[in-house]
């Protein structure tokens, strides 16, 4: 996100939203820079990706990444003394400045919740970033071949794409999930801790890319009877680069936005299988993986069962809002139609001779299109439950 | 039209054969066959282990055993169903799958139903009042709600829901500043939902605000909470609010043959109260007997809504049944509620009625109504659990799609003909918004059946989705195979209806091959 575009498209659009056509006001600016004016207006998504940016921050400092150390005392696998009567929290809200030897409280034998919060969180955004990684690589690479080849190729590819979705996300994880964490199972000779997680990521992946295929290819069975399709085909452009540098770039709304929103089913996916016991599983650490080992701690040490819970909502929720906003960033019948009350309180203001400022004031509202639930939410309905 | 079915439908079976091979060689690879001897110190462990690829003919190819599951799946469509063996519990498939489908299907039914009627309504309330702090909190409290993880809200709901509130039950005495802070809370949601100028704003928070209070106080205060019933005056108040409001909603009051119908109706089923409760106490209740007697309400609610004639009669007709079906629900709940008492000091469940686990109580008999009170103390959390979850995604569809059906033009003409606003609402706009979900329902439901597997795990339900994970952990491959093959062709009978709905409901779309 750069910030040197910011101020001019920022004014421009904010000063054009206020009429309610608002086209001219936006003329000279490209559609990168709208999209990114009005994501960086969208409040909800500004603060998912600032308090995601955050977590994420915070998790890989404190634990460390690899080989370099991180700031914290603690590590997620020694067990120390336990401090407190329970291993109970050390930082409470009685004295909130105090943070203690053991902020999120220890478990039964002295192990440093935090520590070990933290080092779920870092693993449980890995394999959250690669699942996106994974599903928008293959998604996209099977929906614009089916879309630009059409025919044969394109009633295979979408068999393929149904046979994923007739069986229900959480089967299909589980089974994966157990194959790469079986003993029958090794990984060019590496230790499972090694390649656990990253393949698992891979493996999910693998599974929830289909609703982003169906989409892209719907996208590109339009995009490929425009003219400016048509126009690089006669001036000589091949196969190759006609989708990656025609086709692509227009259906980025559709793949990035899809993309985000898969991330959030991602991350419910990975706890749920890890919960379960098909997908991380101990002594590895991940958010669902701990609830799984403290669910029955519960009503003995309930914060060990808190905060890896609070963690998991909080990185869905901000995924989820970015997600959100990115959707209205680009959705292009998206007009910015000022609430009827912003509009009120607008027309007073310029009665009272202050124009200007209302009309920027009513400029950041949402539009009522944006929100359109859309149907590719049906796919993820067997991983939630 | 048959011909693109018949396409899709052969197109999909063969996709469907494809995905039980591919899956079938995957769990055949994942799957630890001798996991319970890894650990053995038995002496013969060597007869242990060969007994064992005897049992499950692991001496043949992995491809061989495929087809022979296969053949043996594929009798089911003659009739004569080998779906293998569950081989650690020594149990036909064919057996085990009755129970967990009827456990399935009874623990999502409810599920399903509530999310989608409250989710609905939620939707089309937060669409109306758009851009209000109403609208923001829904918006939020959906977003929240789409990102919990199930299995987290199953365990907090097991420790509050159910071991807390018991011990809340045997005495239940709440602070004031709890009761306080729900009834303002409810008044704020009842405000921003009622929605209108200043003046009602005000009208509506104290209101709400004052009802809430004065009902957590009588419900705490008669300690209705250890001995909850109705009572005829409870059904015929209920039963009355619910003919207004149901009147109010599906024809307007200004209608009054309709509103005379269904207060009628309401008197109807309060005067069968009593007589209902003779044929309750003489005759052994069944769900049959039940059905009946709902037919029969409708019936009359229908019969009622005749008899009053006017310009439209079936719309009357129309609420009236809707008015009975809602009395013979009140009937039937005040009916189970009456059981309270007996159900709780019963020494199977020793004043703890609130259930976390399983689908009923071991070592509990009783009639009907015991049993179907015990069966609905163990349906509460897991349905909370489902609902809380679901719930979203339908308030998102339906709020998204009641937003693009407002602007449109046909709306505007509902409007400018003078149209109350009631109508145009409910009768141009939410009808033509919930055209989408009827490709989404259809799915959402039929996919239920293969089971809520994280809830059913947790709350130790014995459905398909339990079924699932046990067999996964008991590495037996037949039941797994037999999930999948059913949750697959109920995907493809899903998708199928879906398409075929929608296409009949919307005619601008046409089904072509």
């Amino acid at each position: 996100m750069s910030t040197a575009h910011d101020a001019a498209p920022g004014a421009a659009f904010s000063a054009g939203a206020g009429t309610t056509t608002g086209s001219e006001a936006v003329k000279g600016l490209s559609q990168g820079a709208i999209i990114r004016a009005k994501f960086l207006h969208h409040k909800g998504a500004m603060a998912g990706l600032i308090v995601l940016a955050a977590i994420a921050a915070f998790a890989f400092s404190a634990q460390g990444v690899g080989p370099i150390p991180g700031w914290w005392i603690h590590n997620h696998t020694s067990s120390g003394t336990v401090l407190n009567p329970g291993g109970a929290p050390t930082w409470s809200l009685s004295d909130p400045f105090s943070f203690g030897a053991h902020p999120f409280g220890q478990d039964e034998i002295g192990r440093d919740n935090f520590a070990r919060v933290m080092k779920g969180v870092q693993i449980s955004l890995m394999v959250m970033v690669i699942i996106g990684v994974v599903s928008l690589v293959i998604g996209t690479t099977i929906g614009a071949l089916a879309g630009y080849y059409r025919g044969r190729l394109d009633s295979f590819l979408m068999r393929v794409t149904d046979g994923f979705i007739i069986v229900p996300t959480i089967v299909v994880g589980a089974i994966l999930g157990k194959l790469i964490g079986g003993p029958g199972f090794s990984f060019f000779g590496l230790p499972l801790s090694a390649y656990l997680a990253p393949l698992l990521g891979v493996a999910l992946g693998g599974v929830l890319w289909t609703s982003l295929a169906r989409l892209v290819r719907g996208e590109f069975l339009a995009l490929r009877e425009r003219e400016f399709v048509d126009s690089a085909r006669v001036a000589g452009a091949g196969d190759f680069r006609i989708i990656v540098k025609h086709m692509l770039p227009n259906s980025m709304g559709v793949i990035i936005v899809n993309t985000t929103l898969l991330m959030s089913q991602a991350i419910v996916l990975e706890t749920a299988l890890s919960f379960l016991g098909f997908g991380i599983r101990s002594p590895q650490i991940s958010l669902g993986q701990l609830i799984n080992e403290y669910q029955t701690a519960f009503a003995t040490r309930p914060w060990l069962f808190w905060w890896a819970g609070l963690f998991i909502i909080v990185i869905a929720l901000c995924v989820n809002f970015i997600g959100d906003g990115l959707r209205d960033a680009f959705d292009p019948r998206m007009k910015t139609i000022p609430s009827w009350r912003k509009m009120k309180r607008a027309d007073r203001r310029v009665a009272s001779g202050a124009g200007a400022e209302a009309a920027a004031a009513a400029g950041t509202e949402t539009g009522a299109a944006a929100d359109t639930a859309r149907a590719d939410d049906n796919d993820d309905k067997g991983a939630r439950h | 039209m048959i011909r693109f079915l018949l396409r899709r439908t052969l197109s999909t079976i063969l996709v469907l054969l494809v995905v039980t091979f591919v899956l079938y060689l995957l769990l055949n690879r994942a799957l630890d066959f001798f996991w319970d001897l890894r650990a053995s110190t038995a002496p013969n462990i060597e007869d242990l282990f060969a007994s064992r690829e005897r049992l499950l003919n692991l001496d043949s190819p992995v491809i061989v055993r495929y087809f022979q599951w296969l053949a043996g799946a594929s009798g089911c469509l003659v009739g004569a169903c080998d779906l293998g063996t569950a081989w650690y519990q020594g149990q036909e498939v064919v057996d085990q799958l009755p129970g967990a489908i009827m456990n399935t299907v009874k623990l999502v039914t409810a599920a399903t139903i509530f999310s989608i009627v409250i989710g609905i309504f939620i939707g089309l309330v937060s669409a109306i009042r758009q851009y209000s702090g109403f609208d923001y909190f829904i918006t939020f409290l959906s977003f929240l709600m789409y990102s919990l993880p199930v299995f987290w809200v199953a365990v907090l709901l097991k420790q509050y829901g159910a071991i807390e509130f018991n011990n809340f039950l045997a005495d239940p005495v709440l602070g004031w500043p709890a009761i306080i802070g729900t009834s303002v809370l409810a008044g704020l949601i009842w405000m921003g939902a009622l929605g209108g100028s200043r003046r009602r704003h005000l009208y509506s928070f104290l209101g709400a605000t004052a009802v809430t209070f004065a009902v957590i106080y009588a419900v705490l205060a008669f300690g209705w909470l250890n001995s909850p019933s109705l009572g005829i005056i409870g059904v015929s108040l209920m039963g009355l609010a619910g003919a207004v409001v149901i009147t109010y909603l599906s024809t307007g009051l200004a209608n009054r043959k309709a509103l005379w119908t269904s207060l009628t109706v309401a008197v109807i089923g309060i005067g069968l109260y009593m007589p209902l409760q003779n044929l309750f106490w003489y005759v052994e209740m069944s769900w049959l007997w039940m059905l009946l007697l709902l037919v029969v309400a409708v019936a009359i609610g229908m019969a009622v809504g005749l008899a009053f004639r006017g310009r439209d009669p079936w719309v009357s007709a129309r609420t009236g049944a809707l008015v009975a079906v809602v009395m013979a629900f009140f009937v039937f709940v005040d009916r189970v509620f009456q059981e309270w008492g007996n159900y709780n000091s019963h020494p199977a469940i020793n004043n703890r009625p609130i259930a976390t686990i399983g689908a009923a109580t071991p070592n509990l008999t009783g009639n009907f109504w015991i049993t179907n009170l015990d069966s609905f103390t163990h349906l509460l959390l897991p349905s909370i659990a489902l609902i809380l979850i679901s719930i979203a995604s339908y308030t998102r569809y339906t709020r998204g799609s009641m937003l693009e059906v407002m602007n449109q033009d046909y709306i505007r003409t509902a409007r400018a003909k003078g149209l109350p606003e009631r109508t145009v609402i409910m009768r141009h706009a939410l009808r033509n918004a919930l055209l989408p979900l009827a490709s989404v329902v259809p799915v959402d439901i039929i996919t239920m059946i293969g089971g809520a597997v994280i809830t059913e795990t947790i709350f130790g339900w014995s459905g398909m989705g339990k079924l699932f994970i046990d067999s996964m952990n008991r590495s037996e491959i037949d039941p797994i195979m037999a999930y999948i093959v059913i949750t697959g062709l109920l995907a493809v009978v899903a998708n199928l209806l879906a398409d075929f709905l929608y296409a009949v409901l919307d005619p601008r779309i046409r089904v072509n091959a």
